[in-house]
């Protein structure tokens, strides 16, 4: 703030003034300047430490190559909607002159079957997590509201929760894998192997911190609610829908938000194996081909995951506010 | 008052709490809460329960309310056994207990929308939900949470609440125990007028020996526990409305509120101060121990 430019009238309103700018300084230094500081220390560390290391691709990648490697991963996506475009327009010229020569010519579509670029598989990815999450949810929260409506079946529950719950996704993946490949038979399959295996080993992984806090956010409902429906004599499913469900929410998103992460975490791990066609498998092919630009690629995927990671949070827990009444969280 | 309970059908007490022991288990062994509680009461009566914390009022008005079920002994509402809660024995919790996430128009609405889904059409419910918001003086905040209103006012709407369920018995666990003293006049004030209007019967918990004598008609006072059981019961005659300036000065007035606490400061004096007195002396011995 400027205050020279500002007409003081009154020795409060220059002290106000200095108040307020003194605040919006204090929120500018926490919001933006001090991240913008720890940013550039840790680029510059980065930077330090990448030339020392030198691996058998060469130089460990620092910022700089993985800009680089940011716009050419970009330039490929662009590229690659060319070759599609362009592949279209040959497939219904060709189409058309065959038309022309014979009116009882039945056209044949083929779709576009060219390499997966990064963006691609970004959206590969997101697709999957929130098809595993959501299969976990469909799972976890109506199990949880019972186990928490029910001390025996929580009790009966509880071990069994406890056990797989630290489960690493790695240990599920063979077994799911396998699974899926005896029972998922079909000739035009909706969709491919690789995408179930990884959902559900996601589904699997995530599906505990759900399954848990809404466990105890319903069974540590407030007695004196509780009282309040037994005095009203309400039926199972108003009760459940009018009390437990409410007054469980703000439990039910915390475990969402944690499920999320997990799912994501466990969402790399799963695509590597799986070779579902995500984030996971883009870093595992670039460890294979082990090209100059292989780390610096790699690098980025890591930065991209890393802030995806962090949007989804920002989005559930934008959800969350909007759902639940108790506006503290 | 406590005359026989005489044998035909038409002439049986509206509300009938028979000898009720309640017996809890816990890990030392059975703790005897309460030991042949018995009162009877009329339509229509405001009754007034009163007793040191712990002696069991609450548990007494659970078990009218059904949420407790004695050990031994059982409660009669015209003459039919209380075997589990419902509408007809509202509760005024202490706490207001109002949910957080409803406005105080909804919370009325969900107990009103229970109870009177089969008698009443869209409209009555809604003329009927915001009656009782009137008689509260809560219209004017009917659409805000109760996160949003004072403790007094969630209080108010908890008691809307209970009222509009049309309840045969009105119970009420301390309903001003958390508030402040100018907002609990202005609650009881509030509350006689309501029952000068509707005349509920009602039991009411309460600590408060001004709030015991100006609202009730009879004051049952507790001995303490374990094995509690109603000590005394005394008639409050004075005439209605009442008005707290006015029985200020009054000599009926003070000489119940002088019988009331006669009975919990003398004849029913609180164990615990002893012991917190032997404890004292016990860490005064345990000083001149180490002085020595």
């Amino acid at each position: 703030m400027n205050s020279t430019t500002v007409n003081i009238n009154s020795p409060s309103q220059a002290e106000r003034l200095m108040n307020m700018s003194k605040k919006i300084v204090s929120k500018f230094t926490d919001v933006m300047l001090l991240p913008m500081v720890g940013i550039a220390i840790f680029l510059f560390l980065w930077n330090i430490s990448a030339k020392s290391i030198h691996t058998s691709l060469g130089e460990f990648p620092g910022p700089n190559a993985v800009i680089e490697q940011f716009y050419s991963l970009y330039d490929e996506h662009v590229t690659e909607g060319k070759k599609a475009e362009a592949f279209y327009q040959r497939q219904e010229v060709r189409n058309a002159a065959k038309l022309a020569k014979n009116p009882n010519y039945v056209a044949k579509i083929r779709t576009y079957t060219g390499k997966e670029t990064f963006l691609d598989q970004i959206i590969t990815s997101l697709v999957t997590v929130t098809a595993g999450f959501l299969l976990a949810a469909i799972i976890a929260i109506p199990l949880g509201i019972w186990m928490g409506l029910n001390k025996r079946l929580n009790s009966a529950f509880n071990p069994i929760v406890q056990v797989f719950k630290p489960v690493s996704p790695l240990a599920w993946l063979p077994l799911v894998t396998m699974v899926v490949s005896a029972l998922y038979v079909s000739d035009d399959p909706m969709v491919s192997k690789s995408f179930l295996t990884s959902m559900i080993t996601v589904s699997l992984c995530s599906l505990w911190p759900m399954l848990i806090n809404t466990s105890i956010g319903v069974s540590s409902i407030d007695s004196d609610l509780l009282n309040v429906s037994k005095v009203l004599r309400l039926p199972t499913l108003t009760h459940i829908q009018k009390i437990v469900l409410p007054a469980s929410v703000p439990m039910i998103f915390t475990g969402m938000r944690l499920s999320f992460g997990v799912a994501w975490m466990v969402l790399i791990a799963a695509e590597m194996l799986a070779q579902n066609p995500g984030l996971g498998k883009f870093v595992w092919d670039e460890f294979q081909n082990g090209s100059s630009n292989s780390l610096a690629r790699i690098m980025a995927a890591v930065i991209v995951i890393g802030f995806i990671g962090f949007l989804l949070d920002r989005v559930m827990l934008q959800i969350q506010q909007k759902v639940s009444w108790d506006k503290s969280l | 008052m406590n005359s026989p309970i005489q044998a035909s059908s038409t002439n049986y007490p509206f509300l009938n709490i028979s000898q009720i022991d309640m017996v809890f288990p816990t890990a030392t062994g059975d703790f005897t809460a309460l030991k042949d509680v018995d009162l009877q009461i009329k339509k229509g009566e405001f009754i007034s329960l009163i007793g040191h914390s712990g002696c069991g009022k609450s548990t007494v008005l659970n078990i009218v309310a059904g949420l407790y079920k004695a050990t031994k002994g059982g409660v009669l509402l015209k003459n039919r056994e209380v075997n589990e809660a419902g509408p007809e024995r509202a509760v005024v919790f202490q706490n207001h207990s109002l949910l957080p996430w409803l406005t105080s128009y909804q919370n009325v609405e969900l107990a009103v929308k229970q109870v009177f889904n089969k008698t009443m059409t869209k409209a009555e419910m809604k003329d009927w939900i915001e009656y009782n918001l009137k008689l509260v003086h809560m219209d004017h905040a009917m659409h805000k949470r109760p996160d949003e209103i004072s403790g007094g006012m969630k209080q108010r709407v908890g008691i809307a609440r209970a009222l509009a369920m049309q309840p045969e018995v009105l119970l009420m666990d301390e309903p001003f125990g958390a508030l402040d003293a100018l907002t609990r006049a202005h609650m009881q004030d509030s509350l006689m007028e309501i029952q000068n209007e509707l005349n509920n019967t009602v039991i009411m918990i309460t600590h408060d020996v001004d709030e015991a004598v100006l609202l009730s008609d009879r004051i049952v006072m507790m001995t303490n526990g374990p094995e509690a059981t109603i000590g005394e019961i005394l008639d409050v005659n004075l005439e209605r409305p009442r008005n707290r300036l006015a029985l200020a000065k009054d000599i009926e007035y003070n000489r119940l509120r002088s019988e009331v606490l006669t009975f919990l400061y003398e004849k029913q004096r609180k164990v615990e101060n002893i012991t917190t007195k032997t404890t004292v002396s016990t860490s005064e011995e345990k000083k001149l121990v180490n002085e020595a």
